[in-house]
C-alpha cells in the first residue's frame, strides 16, 4: 500500500501530547495510514485517535533535540506533541502533511473503514427522492419527478431525480438548463402544506449583457403560480452584484420578461469571504490573552455575526413570503449551491416542524445539501487554519448550522435534536469516516460508487444507542411556523464550537446533565403514578364487587 | 394628587421600540398617584411606577399625535402617541413632577400598605439579623470582637452601630484611625473566613496626601494583620485605578505608603469611578435602544461603551480577594474613595466567591444587607431616589448584580436563586415600594423611622421564593465550597434579560429554566401522589386481607375514613386514561400558558427586525 512510503517514522516513544482539559500524557506514538495514534498503554488513560483528514495545519518547533509539533484541526482543537528526536520529530512531521492532504478521495478513509456495528438500517437509502416526494404528493397534483437528469447530462451538480412543476416536460427542463447556470433550472425545494406556496431554487438566469430570454424559463416558474398571484424572486446577491455579472454571462430576471414576479436582493457573502471571517473568528477565540475591549472589537471584525444575521434575515424574508404573503418564491444566488441552500433550508427549518425533527433534519440536510449539490468536498477542504489561500473553501454548512443553533436557542423546545447533533454534523463535513460528505455532488458520488464502498453517516447516527446522544430532552412537537428574532442582541455566538477547546464547559455538562435527570425523573413518576393509579382502581373494583352483594 | 391634571387619556398609541414601521398598539393611558397605567385594547395592562421613571421626553409634535418617551430605570423603554398636545403636556408635567420626588416622606413606601400588621410588619425587618450572620462567620472570637467605638454613630455617621474589629486595636487607636481616613470610614470586618481564620476588611481611602502618616492608623492595619494567625503579611486592595488615587493624594487624600505599614500588600485593581460607570452604562443603553442595530453597531458599541471591561474588572478584583484568601491564607483590606461604592461591590462578591451561604436565597439577602446597606452604600443617591444632584446617580449596584448573574452563567448549580431574583432586586432598588433601599446610610434610615412607617422587601421575597429558584441548583453539593470563576474576555456576555428584560420580541420563544422549574414542581407533587397512592393500596390490601373486621372498623367512624374519603374524590378527579392523565398536568403548568402566550405572539406578528429588513429589501426591487 502507498500509506507505507509516507510513513517514515511509524512509532516513536516517549512522546508527550498536551491538549485541552486533559493533563499531559507521555505515550507511544503510532502513524498508520488514516489515523494519529498516542497511546500511554495504561489501562486507564484515554487514547488519542486522530484522523489525519482533521488536521488543518501543523507547526513544528525545535528546542535542542527536542521537537514540538503543534497540530491544528478542523474541528478547531489545538493539540501539542513533543516528540524526542529532530529526525523523528521531522518525519512525523512531513508524514501528517501528506497524509492529511492526500489528492485521491478513494484513498480517503471512507473506502478503509469497516464498521464496528451491525448495520439495521442502511443510510443510504433512508431518504430516497421518490420517498420524499411522497410526502407532499398527497397534498397536490401540480408537481412530478422528473428522470431528465438520470445521466447527469443537463445538470452535473442535480440529483438524478428532481421534483418540477407537472405542466413542464423534461424537453423544456433542457433548454431551460441552457438558461441557467450550471444547468441548474429550477426545482421544487420545499412545498408548504398549508397553504400550496412553494420554493423553488435554481442558479441565476444568463441573460448576459444583451438581455438574453427563455421563454421557457418564464413558463417553468408561471407555471408555480395560482391565477393572479404575484411571486417573488429572491436574489441572495446585492443588485450590484447581480448587475456585474451580467458581463460574465449572468445576470438576473428581468422586470419585463417576468412580470409576475417581484425581486428582492438579499446580499449574502460568498465563499472568500466567509473563510476569511471564519479564520478571523477562530483566531479571537483562540486568543485567551485579549482584554475586554480587544476580544469585542476582534469578535466584531471578524463579521462571523454579521454573516449569520444576514443568513436568518434572508431566510424570514423567504418564510414570511411564503407563510405571511402567501406567495412562491424562488430563490437564486449566483450558482445556487451555496447561499441559496442556506437561505431554502433554514426556511425549511422555520416552516416546516418536520425539519425540526431528527429525521427530518437529516432527510432535510440530504435534500437540501447532498444531493442539491453543496459542494462538500471543496469547501470543506481547509478549516479555521488553513494558510494556503485557495479558492473554493468556506465555511458555508457551518453557517447554516450556526444559524440552526440560533434558531434551536430562541426554541429550544421546538427541536428533536440537541447542540450535539449539529457539532456532530460539523465535525463529519469536515473530517469522517463515513462517506456521506465526500464528492461536490450525486454524479461525483455515483462516479466513487461511495454506496458500495462506504458507510452511510445516518447508517451510525440512526442506530438508537447513537440517537439517545443526540435528542432533545425538552421536545414536544410543536406545529406552528417558528420566527426567530435577528437582532444582534438575540444573536450570541456559538460557544459550543467557538469556544469548545478554550474554556472547560465541565459545570455546564453538569448543569445539562441534571437537566436531563430531572426530565428522565418525571416521565418516572409519572408513569410510576399511572401504574399505583390503575392498580388501586382494580383494588376498588374488586373491593366494590365484594361489597356489593 | 396636586401634580395629577388629567387622569385618563383615550387613544393612545404604544409604539413598538424595535419596530420602524410604527406598529403600535392602541389603548388608554390613566395616571394614578403611584403608577402610569396603560390598557390596550386586548386589555393587557402596562403598568409603570412613577419611581421608576428615569427621564420622560416629548418629541416633536407628528401628524399622528404627540410623542412621549418615557425611560425607566428598569430598562424598560414606552414610546406613546398621545392624540392631543395639551393631554401629552398635562401627562409630560406631571410625571416629571411625580418621577422626581424633594422628601422622602413622598415615596411609594410611605404610602405602601401590604396589609400586614405592625408585629408582621417588625418581624419583617428583623428577618435578616447582622449579629446572627456575624455569629453564623465565627466572630465574636478569640481575634476579633464587637467595638461599641460607633454605638452612637460619634465615629463614623455613615457606618452601621455594631462594628466588628481586632480584639486588640482598643478605642483611642480606632478613634485616631478614623481621623486618618476619608468620611471616618477607619478598617472593620467585612468577612470572616473561619477556616483559614483570614478576614476580609474594608474601610475609606487614607488622608496620607503626599506624607502624612498616622500611626493608630498603622496599628489598626497592624492588629488586623495579627489577627490573621497563620499568615502575617495582609493584602491592602485600592481598587481605583492608579492614576486616579495618586491625584487624590494631592487633595491630601490617596493610599498606603508601604514604607509606614508593616506587613502590608499593597495592591491597585483598577476599577473606575461612579461618573465613568454612569457614562459607560448611558451609552450602552443607547447603543441597544437604537432601532435596527447592525450586528458590527452592536458590537463596537459593547465595546465603546467600556461596560463589560468594567464588569471584568469588578470579577477580577473578587477573584483577587478570594484567591489572597484561600491560596495565601492572607486578609486583606479593601478600600477605594469613601469605601460605598467599589469597595462594597468588591468585598460582597469577594465573600460570595468564598461562602455558599451567600448563594442561597436568604444568605444573598443578608449579603445585601451587611456590605451594602449597612455599610452605607448610598442607594438613594446612587439610584436617584429623590430629586438630587444627577452627578451621584451611578449602577453600581446593578454591577454587582450583573457580576453575579454572569456567575450563575458560569456555574448553573451553585446558586440557589435564579436570575429572575436579580431581576427582583434590581427592580426593587428603584422602586421606592419598600423601606429597605431607602437613605443613604443607617443612620440616616433610623431617622426616617423607615422600621416604623415601611415595610421591608425581604420577607416578601422569601415568601414569593418559589419564583426565585434555580431548578438545577445543587445544596448539597461541597465541590462549590469556592467559585473559580473564568474570567477570560469571551465569558462576558451582553446581559439581555436585564437591559432588554421588557423587550420580548428579543427574548428567546421558549424557556428552558421555566420548563425545567415546572416540572421540578411536578416531580415533588407526583412524589406525594405515590406517597398517598401506596398508602392506600395498602389500606385497600390490608382491607382485603382482614377481610369483614376490616371492612366494619371502616364503616364505623374511625380515623382512617377521612382519608378515605379524600382516596375517593382523589379517584374520581384523576382517574383517566394514562395519557389524558399526562396532558392534564402539563397543560396547567405555567410553561405552557407561557409558551401559549407566545404562540399568539408569533401567529399575529413577526419580529420587528424581520419586517424592517422586509421593508428595506422592498424598496430595493
Amino acid at each position: 500500500m502507498e500509506f507505507a512510503e509516507l510513513i517514515k517514522t511509524p512509532r516513536v516513544d516517549n512522546v508527550v501530547l498536551h491538549r485541552p482539559f486533559y493533563p499531559a500524557v507521555e505515550g507511544t506514538l503510532c502513524l498508520t495510514g488514516h489515523h494519529l495514534i498516542l497511546s500511554s498503554r495504561q489501562d486507564n488513560t484515554e487514547e488519542l485517535w486522530l484522523l489525519h483528514s482533521n488536521i488543518d495545519a501543523i507547526d513544528k518547533r525545535f528546542v535542542g533535540s527536542l521537537g514540538t509539533i503543534i497540530i491544528k484541526c478542523k474541528d478547531f482543537r489545538i493539540i501539542q506533541l513533543d516528540i524526542p528526536g529532530m529526525e523523528e520529530c521531522l518525519n512525523i512531521a512531513s508524514s501528517i502533511e501528506a497524509l492529511s492532504t492526500l489528492d485521491s478521495i478513494t484513498l480517503m478513509y471512507p473506502f478503509f473503514y469497516r464498521p464496528m456495528f451491525e448495520v439495521i438500517e442502511d443510510g443510504w437509502h433512508s431518504f430516497l427522492p421518490e420517498q420524499e416526494f411522497e410526502l407532499y404528493s398527497s397534498a397536490t397534483s401540480e408537481w412530478r419527478l422528473s428522470y431528465v437528469n438520470t445521466e447527469f447530462a443537463v445538470c452535473p451538480s442535480y440529483p438524478p431525480i428532481v421534483t418540477v412543476p407537472k405542466s413542464i416536460d423534461d424537453e423544456a427542463l433542457r433548454k431551460v438548463a441552457t438558461f441557467r447556470h450550471g444547468g441548474r433550472f429550477p426545482v421544487l425545494s420545499y412545498y408548504h402544506k398549508k397553504n400550496g406556496m412553494v420554493i423553488m431554487r435554481s442558479g441565476q438566469p444568463l441573460t448576459g449583457t444583451n438581455g438574453r430570454r427563455c421563454k421557457e424559463d418564464e413558463k417553468l416558474i408561471n407555471a408555480t403560480l395560482r391565477a393572479g398571484k404575484r411571486g417573488y424572486i429572491i436574489d441572495t446577491r446585492s443588485l450590484n452584484v447581480a448587475q456585474q455579472a451580467r458581463a460574465k454571462g449572468g445576470g438576473f430576471e428581468q422586470e419585463a420578461h417576468y412580470p409576475q414576479w417581484r425581486r428582492i436582493h438579499k446580499s449574502i457573502e460568498r465563499y472568500h469571504t466567509l473563510q476569511e471571517s471564519l479564520i478571523k473568528l477562530v483566531e479571537a477565540c483562540n486568543d485567551q490573552t485579549h482584554n475586554m475591549d480587544r476580544w469585542l472589537s476582534k469578535l466584531e471584525a471578524s463579521n462571523w455575526l454579521t454573516h449569520i444575521k444576514e443568513i436568518l434575515t434572508a431566510a424570514c424574508l423567504a418564510a414570511q413570503c411564503i407563510d405571511r404573503e402567501g406567495a412562491s418564491i424562488l430563490i437564486h444566488g449566483t450558482e445556487g449551491t451555496d447561499s441559496t441552500l442556506q437561505v431554502t433550508s433554514l426556511a425549511q427549518i422555520i416552516l416546516e416542524p418536520r425539519s425540526r425533527t431528527i429525521r427530518g433534519f437529516e432527510a432535510l440536510i440530504e435534500r437540501e445539501w447532498l444531493q442539491a449539490g453543496h459542494p462538500f468536498q471543496q469547501r470543506c477542504a481547509q478549516s479555521a487554519y488553513c494558510n494556503t489561500k485557495q479558492k473554493w473553501e468556506a465555511p458555508v454548512f457551518l453557517l447554516f448550522l450556526d444559524c440552526v443553533w440560533q434558531i434551536l436557542r430562541q426554541f429550544p423546545c421546538s427541536f428533536e435534536f440537541n447542540e450535539n447533533f449539529l457539532i456532530m454534523l460539523f465535525e463529519h463535513a469536515y473530517a469522517s469516516q463515513f462517506g456521506t460528505f465526500l464528492g461536490n455532488n450525486e454524479s461525483e458520488r455515483c462516479k466513487l460508487k461511495l454506496q458500495q464502498k462506504t458507510m452511510s453517516l445516518w447508517s451510525w447516527v440512526n442506530q438508537p444507542g447513537e440517537l439517545s446522544k443526540f435528542t432533545n430532552p425538552l421536545f414536544e412537537a410543536n406545529n406552528l411556523v417558528i420566527w426567530p428574532s435577528v437582532a444582534p442582541q438575540s444573536l450570541p455566538l456559538w460557544e459550543g464550537i467557538f469556544l469548545r477547546w478554550n474554556r472547560s464547559s465541565k459545570y455546564l455538562d453538569e448543569a445539562y446533565e441534571e437537566m436531563v435527570n430531572i426530565i428522565e425523573y418525571n416521565k418516572e413518576l409519572q408513569a410510576k403514578v399511572n401504574i399505583l393509579r390503575r392498580q388501586l382502581a382494580e383494588l376498588e373494583t374488586e373491593d366494590g364487587m365484594q361489597e356489593s352483594p | 394628587m396636586e401634580h395629577i391634571r388629567t387622569t385618563k387619556v383615550e387613544q393612545v398609541k404604544l409604539l413598538d421600540r424595535f419596530s420602524t414601521s410604527n406598529k403600535s398598539l392602541t389603548g388608554t393611558l390613566y395616571l394614578t398617584a403611584t403608577h402610569l397605567l396603560f390598557i390596550d385594547s386586548h386589555q393587557k395592562e402596562t403598568w409603570i411606577l412613577h419611581h421608576h421613571i428615569a427621564s420622560v421626553e416629548k418629541l416633536a409634535l407628528t401628524t399622528s399625535g404627540c410623542p412621549l418617551v418615557i425611560q425607566c430605570k428598569n430598562f424598560r423603554t414606552v414610546h406613546f402617541i398621545v392624540p392631543r398636545e395639551r393631554d401629552c403636556h398635562d401627562i409630560y408635567n406631571s410625571l416629571l413632577q411625580l418621577s422626581k420626588q424633594a422628601k422622602y416622606e413622598d415615596l411609594y413606601a410611605f404610602s405602601y400598605n401590604p396589609k400586614q400588621n405592625d408585629s408582621e410588619r417588625l418581624q419583617g425587618w428583623q428577618l435578616i439579623d447582622l449579629a446572627e450572620e456575624y455569629k453564623r462567620m465565627g466572630v465574636p472570637n478569640s481575634h476579633w470582637q464587637l467595638s461599641d467605638a460607633n454605638r452612637d454613630y460619634k465615629i463614623c455617621e455613615t457606618y452601621p452601630r455594631e462594628l466588628y474589629v481586632p480584639r486588640i486595636a482598643s478605642k483611642p487607636i480606632i478613634v485616631g484611625s478614623s481621623k486618618f481616613r476619608s468620611k471616618g470610614r477607619f478598617p472593620v470586618l467585612s468577612y470572616y473566613h473561619q477556616d483559614k481564620e483570614a478576614a476580609i476588611c474594608r474601610c475609606s481611602q487614607p488622608l496620607s496626601g503626599f506624607s502624612a502618616r498616622c500611626l493608630e492608623d498603622e496599628h489598626l492595619l497592624q492588629a488586623i494583620s495579627k489577627a490573621n494567625p497563620v499568615n502575617r503579611y495582609m493584602y491592602v486592595v485600592d481598587t481605583r485605578p492608579k492614576l486616579n488615587a495618586m491625584a487624590n493624594r494631592a487633595a491630601g487624600k490617596g493610599y498606603e505608603n508601604e514604607d509606614n505599614y508593616s506587613n502590608i500588600r499593597f495592591q491597585f485593581v483598577g476599577i473606575e469611578n461612579i461618573h465613568v460607570m454612569r457614562s459607560s452604562l448611558q451609552k450602552l443603553l443607547e447603543v441597544n435602544g437604537t432601532k435596527g442595530l447592525s450586528v458590527n453597531d452592536f458590537y463596537s458599541g459593547l465595546e465603546s461603551s467600556g461596560w463589560l471591561r468594567h464588569i471584568k474588572a469588578v470579577m477580577d478584583a473578587a477573584i483577587f480577594l478570594a484567591k489572597a484568601i484561600t491560596v495565601e491564607n492572607a486578609s486583606v483590606l479593601v478600600h477605594c474613595s469613601d469605601g460605598w461604592d467599589r469597595t462594597s461591590q468588591v468585598c460582597s462578591l469577594g465573600s460570595l466567591l468564598l461562602d455558599s451561604y451567600y448563594r442561597t436565597i436568604k444568605g444573598f439577602m443578608v449579603l445585601i444587607e451587611k456590605d451594602w446597606i449597612s455599610f452605607g452604600h448610598k442607594f438613594s443617591e446612587r439610584c436617584g431616589h429623590l430629586d438630587g444632584d444627577p452627578k451621584e446617580v451611578s449602577p453600581v449596584f446593578t454591577q454587582f448584580l450583573e457580576c453575579v448573574w454572569h456567575l450563575t452563567e458560569q456555574f448553573p448549580q451553585a446558586f440557589e436563586f435564579s436570575e429572575a431574583f436579580l431581576l427582583q432586586i434590581h427592580e426593587h432598588i428603584h422602586s421606592c415600594q419598600f423601606g429597605n433601599f431607602l437613605g443613604n446610610c443607617q443612620k440616616e434610615r433610623e431617622e426616617l423611622k423607615l422600621k416604623e412607617k415601611t415595610y421591608s422587601l425581604w420577607p416578601f421575597l422569601l415568601e414569593d421564593q418559589k419564583k426565585y429558584l434555580n431548578p438545577l441548583y445543587s445544596s448539597t453539593s461541597h465541590r462549590f465550597t469556592v467559585l473559580e470563576p473564568n474570567t477570560i474576555s469571551f465569558n462576558f456576555k451582553f446581559w439581555r434579560n436585564m437591559y432588554h428584560q421588557f423587550d420580548r420580541t428579543l427574548h428567546p420563544r421558549q424557556s428552558v429554566f421555566n420548563m425545567i422549574m415546572n416540572m421540578n414542581e411536578q416531580n415533588k407533587q407526583l412524589e406525594k401522589d405515590i406517597k398517598d397512592l401506596e398508602s392506600k393500596i395498602k389500606q385497600r390490601k390490608n382491607k382485603q386481607t382482614d377481610g369483614i373486621l376490616t371492612k366494619e372498623l371502616l364503616h364505623s367512624v374511625h380515623p382512617e375514613s377521612p382519608t378515605l374519603k379524600t382516596s375517593l374524590c382523589f379517584k374520581e378527579q384523576t382517574l383517566l386514561p394514562v395519557n389524558d392523565a399526562l396532558r392534564t398536568i402539563e397543560g396547567s403548568s405555567l410553561a405552557d400558558n407561557r409558551y401559549s402566550e407566545y404562540a399568539e405572539e408569533f401567529s399575529k406578528s413577526e419580529p420587528a427586525v424581520v419586517s424592517l429588513e422586509y421593508g428595506v429589501a422592498r424598496m430595493t426591487c
